[in-house]
C-alpha cells in the first residue's frame, strides 16, 4: 500500500519526538481510580480557569496601559470602545474569583480524603506553591485597574512588609520602587502579573501534574489502587484517564461554565465581591477610603492579620496561616487517609476549621469593630488550633477498618432513583390529608394530592431530628 | 456546639445593629430599556450637570445609537452648541477654577452609578435642605457637608430639615416649604430620568450583555447535556 504524505510526516515527527509516548503515559495509560466523586472535578477546572485567564489576559494587555495616568481610563476604554472588550474583561475579572473558588474547593478535597499524605507530600507542596503564586498573581493583578481599592489595598499590603524589624522599611521601599504606591509600582506589578508569575504558575502546574502521575491519584477511599493489579499490570480499580475522565470532566466543565456565564452576563460585580464598588473610583493618593477591604479571597488571611494586636505579630500570623498548610503532610499522624475511615475527632476538627475559615472570610470584609475583633480572635485560634493540635488528635483517633478494594461510587442517576423511591414515604410523613370540610367541589387535579394535604408538625420534627441524628452519626 | 451557635448568633446581631445607623436611601426605578427616559436624562444632564461634571467615558454618538436618537437630533436637542457627535462629554470648566470655587474638583460621573449605586444618587439629589450654618447655605442629608451646591433647587424648591421623634428613635425629615417650578411628582421623575441615564452611562453594554447571556447559557446547557450523554455512554461498562 502506498503511504500517504501525512503518514510519512507523522512518522518523521514521532521518530524525533515522543508524542505518542507522552500521550499514552499521561492520558490513555494513566490509570485513575474509578470512584472519583464531585470533589474531583476541581483540578481540571482549575486548569480550565488558568487557560481562560491567560487567553483573556493576552487580549487585555493589547489595550491596557500600565501607566498611572492612563491605566484607569484604558480599562474603561476596554469596557466601552474595544469590540467585545467588556466580555474579555469580565471573563478575566470573574475568572480570578472563580480561580480561588475552584482552588479552595480543590484544597478542601485534599483535606477530606488525605490527598496530602504519604506518598503525595510533594504534590501537596507543589500545590501550595501554586496557591502562593496564585495569591501573588491576584494581588498584583488587582492593582492594575488603578481604582481606589486597587491603590489602597496595595498600599496596605506592601506597608505590612515595613513591620519586619531592621530591613522592613528598606524592603517595602524596594518592593514599591517609591515611597508610596506609584507609577513605578504599577509598572513592575504589570511586569510580574503578565510574565513572571504566570510563567511560574505554568511551570508549577507542570510539576504538580508530573508528580501526581508518578504516584497516581488518591481517591475518596484513600486506598492505593496500585497495590492490586491485574495480570497485565493495570490497577484493578483503575480506569484509563482518557477517555473515561476526559469525558467526565467535560460534564464538569459544562456545569462550571453555566455558573461562570451566569455571573459574567448577569452579575459581573457579584454584589461588590468580584468587582468592588470603590474600585470604580480612580486611584487618588490624597484620599484614603474609610473602609479598605481586600477582595473576598484574601479576607480570611486579612482577618487573621487584624485579629492579632501587634502589627509584626499580625504579619507573622498571616504568613503563618499559609506556611502551616505546607506542613500539613507531617502534622497529620493518622494512619488512615480518607475521612470516611477516620475517627470522629478529625471530622469535628475539620468541620470547625471550615466554619472558622468562612467566618474569618466574612469578618475580613467587615470593619474591625471591637466585637468583630473578638470573634476574629476566636476563629483565628480555631484556625491555628486545627493545625497545631493535629499531631496530637490524629495520633489517638479511633480509625475504622479501611477496605482493600474501592467502594462503589453512586452515580447521579442512582441517587435520584433512591430519592424518588423515598420521596412518597417522606411526603406521607411530613404532611397529612386535610379533613374534608363539607362538600368540596373542584377539579380532580386539585383534589389529588398537593392541595388536599397540609404540613404535619410532628412529622417534620421527626424528620429533622432524624437528619440531625444522622449528621451527628456521620461525625463520629 | 451550643456555645458556638450562641456566639454566631451574637455575631450576626452585632452587625445588624451597626448597619442600621446610616440614612435610609430611597429607591430609584431603573429601566434601561426606556429610551424616552434615557433621552430626557441625557438632556437633563447636559443642561444641569455638564457645566461642572464631565462624563468623559462616553460619546454623543454612542448615546445616540444606544437610545435610538437620530444623530442630528442629538446635536440639536441634547448636545451643547458646537459639540461634535464624536465628542466625549467633557465639562467646560477648568480644573483651576473648580478648585478655587468649590475647593475640590467635581468628579467625572461616568462610573458614579457603579461606585455609589443608583439609589444613593437618587436620594442624594433629593436630600438637599436649607442650612444657614453651612457656608453654601445648603446641606445634604445623604452626604453631609457636600461641596456641591444644589443645582436643581429652582426645580425642587426649598426644603427644610425637621427633627422627628418616633417610638423607634429620632430622625430628620425634609419638608418642602417653598415650591419650585416642578411639582413633587414631576421632580421625582426628573431625578429618576437623570439617575437612569447615569446608570446607563456607567455601563453602556448592560442590556447587550443580558440579551446575549441567554443564548450563551442555552448553548452551554445543550453542551452539558451532550457531554453528560457522552459520559454515560463511555461509562456504561465501568462498575
Amino acid at each position: 500500500m502506498k503511504r500517504s504524505r501525512i503518514t510519512e510526516c507523522n512518522e518523521w515527527i514521532l521518530k524525533r519526538f515522543p508524542l505518542a509516548k507522552l500521550w499514552n503515559e499521561h492520558m490513555t495509560h494513566y490509570y485513575a481510580p474509578k470512584n472519583f466523586n464531585f470533589w474531583y472535578f476541581f483540578g481540571s477546572l482549575a486548569l480550565l480557569v488558568l487557560v481562560n485567564q491567560i487567553l483573556t489576559g493576552i487580549f487585555l494587555t493589547m489595550n491596557y496601559k500600565p501607566d498611572a495616568k492612563l491605566a484607569f481610563d484604558s480599562v474603561e476604554y476596554i469596557m466601552r470602545d474595544v469590540n467585545w472588550g467588556w466580555l474579555i474583561r469580565y471573563m478575566h475579572s470573574t475568572g480570578s474569583s472563580a480561580f480561588f473558588i475552584v482552588v479552595y474547593l480543590h484544597m478542601f478535597r485534599g483535606l477530606l480524603y488525605g490527598s496530602f499524605k504519604h506518598p503525595r507530600e510533594l504534590i501537596w507542596i507543589f500545590g501550595m506553591l501554586l496557591f502562593v503564586a496564585l495569591m501573588a498573581e491576584a494581588f498584583m493583578g488587582y492593582l492594575l485597574p488603578w481604582g481606589q481599592m486597587s491603590y489602597w489595598g496595595a498600599q496596605v499590603i506592601i506597608s505590612l512588609f515595613s513591620a519586619i524589624p531592621v530591613i522592613g522599611d528598606d524592603l517595602s521601599l524596594w518592593l514599591r520602587g517609591d515611597y508610596v504606591v506609584s507609577d513605578a509600582t504599577l509598572n513592575r506589578f504589570f511586569a510580574f502579573h503578565v510574565i513572571a508569575v504566570p510563567l511560574a504558575l505554568v511551570m508549577l502546574v507542570f510539576l504538580h501534574i508530573v508528580a501526581l502521575h508518578e504516584v497516581g491519584s488518591n481517591n475518596p477511599d484513600g486506598i492505593e489502587i496500585k497495590e492490586r493489579k491485574d495480570p497485565w499490570g493495570h490497577p484493578i480499580d483503575g480506569i484509563p484517564f482518557h477517555p473515561y475522565y476526559t469525558v467526565k470532566d467535560l460534564v464538569g466543565v459544562g456545569v462550571f461554565l453555566l455558573f461562570f456565564a451566569t455571573v459574567i452576563f448577569y452579575m459581573p460585580e457579584m454584589g461588590g465581591y468580584f468587582l468592588e464598588h470603590a474600585n470604580f473610583i480612580p486611584a487618588d493618593p490624597m484620599k484614603t477610603p474609610e473602609h479598605i477591604a481586600p477582595v473576598w479571597y484574601f479576607t480570611p488571611f486579612y482577618a487573621i492579620l487584624r485579629a492579632i494586636p501587634d502589627k509584626f505579630a499580625g504579619v507573622i500570623g498571616m504568613g503563618g496561616a499559609i506556611v502551616v498548610l505546607f506542613l500539613l503532610p507531617w502534622l497529620d499522624r493518622s494512619p488512615v487517609k480518607s475521612i470516611r475511615y477516620r475517627g470522629g475527632i478529625y471530622k469535628k476538627a475539620l468541620c470547625l476549621f471550615v466554619i472558622s475559615f468562612l467566618a474569618l472570610g466574612y469578618l475580613g470584609t467587615q470593619p474591625a469593630t471591637p466585637t468583630a475583633t473578638v470573634f476574629a480572635r476566636i476563629f483565628t485560634t480555631i484556625y491555628f488550633g486545627f493545625f497545631m493540635l493535629m499531631p496530637i488528635y490524629t495520633r489517638w483517633e479511633k480509625t475504622k477498618p479501611v477496605p482493600t478494594r474501592l467502594t462503589k461510587a453512586h452515580s447521579l442517576e442512582e441517587q435520584l432513583h433512591t430519592l424518588e423511591e423515598q420521596l412518597p414515604a417522606l411526603i406521607e410523613e411530613i404532611t397529612e390529608v386535610k379533613k374534608p370540610a363539607g362538600d368540596e367541589i373542584g377539579h380532580a387535579a386539585f383534589k389529588s394530592s398537593f392541595f388536599t394535604r397540609r404540613p404535619r408538625p410532628k412529622g417534620i420534627i421527626n424528620v429533622i431530628s432524624r437528619l440531625a441524628k444522622k449528621a451527628k452519626g456521620s461525625l463520629d | 456546639m451550643k456555645n458556638l451557635v450562641a456566639l454566631l448568633s451574637l455575631l450576626l446581631l452585632s452587625f445588624g445593629v451597626a448597619a442600621s445607623e446610616s440614612v435610609e436611601l430611597q429607591k430609584a426605578h431603573i429601566d434601561l430599556s426606556n429610551n424616552a427616559s434615557l433621552q430626557r436624562g441625557a438632556k437633563h444632564f447636559v443642561t444641569y450637570c455638564l457645566g461642572c461634571h464631565s462624563i468623559k467615558h462616553i460619546r454623543y454618538l454612542r448615546i445616540a445609537l444606544d437610545t435610538g436618537v437620530d444623530q442630528k437630533m442629538m446635536l440639536k436637542d441634547i448636545a451643547p452648541e458646537g459639540a461634535s457627535i464624536y465628542d466625549q462629554l467633557h465639562s467646560a470648566m477648568n480644573k483651576h477654577d473648580a478648585e478655587k470655587w468649590f475647593g475640590t474638583q467635581p468628579p467625572d460621573l461616568s462610573l458614579i452609578a457603579r461606585s455609589r449605586g443608583a439609589d444613593w444618587i437618587y436620594s442624594y439629589l433629593k436630600s438637599y435642605y436649607i442650612d444657614p450654618k453651612s457656608p453654601r447655605g445648603v446641606n445634604n442629608l445623604v452626604f453631609e457637608d457636600t461641596a456641591m451646591p444644589n443645582p436643581l433647587w429652582q426645580l425642587q424648591g426649598e426644603q427644610y430639615a425637621e427633627p422627628k421623634k418616633t417610638i423607634w428613635g429620632e430622625y430628620t425629615k425634609l419638608v418642602l416649604k417653598e415650591r419650585g417650578t416642578l411639582s413633587e411628582g414631576e421632580f421625582d421623575m426628573f431625578v429618576n430620568d437623570l439617575v437612569n441615564f447615569l446608570v446607563y452611562v456607567s455601563e453602556p453594554v448592560q442590556l447587550e450583555r443580558q440579551r446575549i447571556g441567554k443564548y450563551v447559557i442555552f448553548f452551554i446547557f445543550m453542551f452539558t447535556v451532550v457531554a453528560y450523554l457522552l459520559k454515560k455512554e463511555y461509562w456504561k461498562d465501568v462498575d
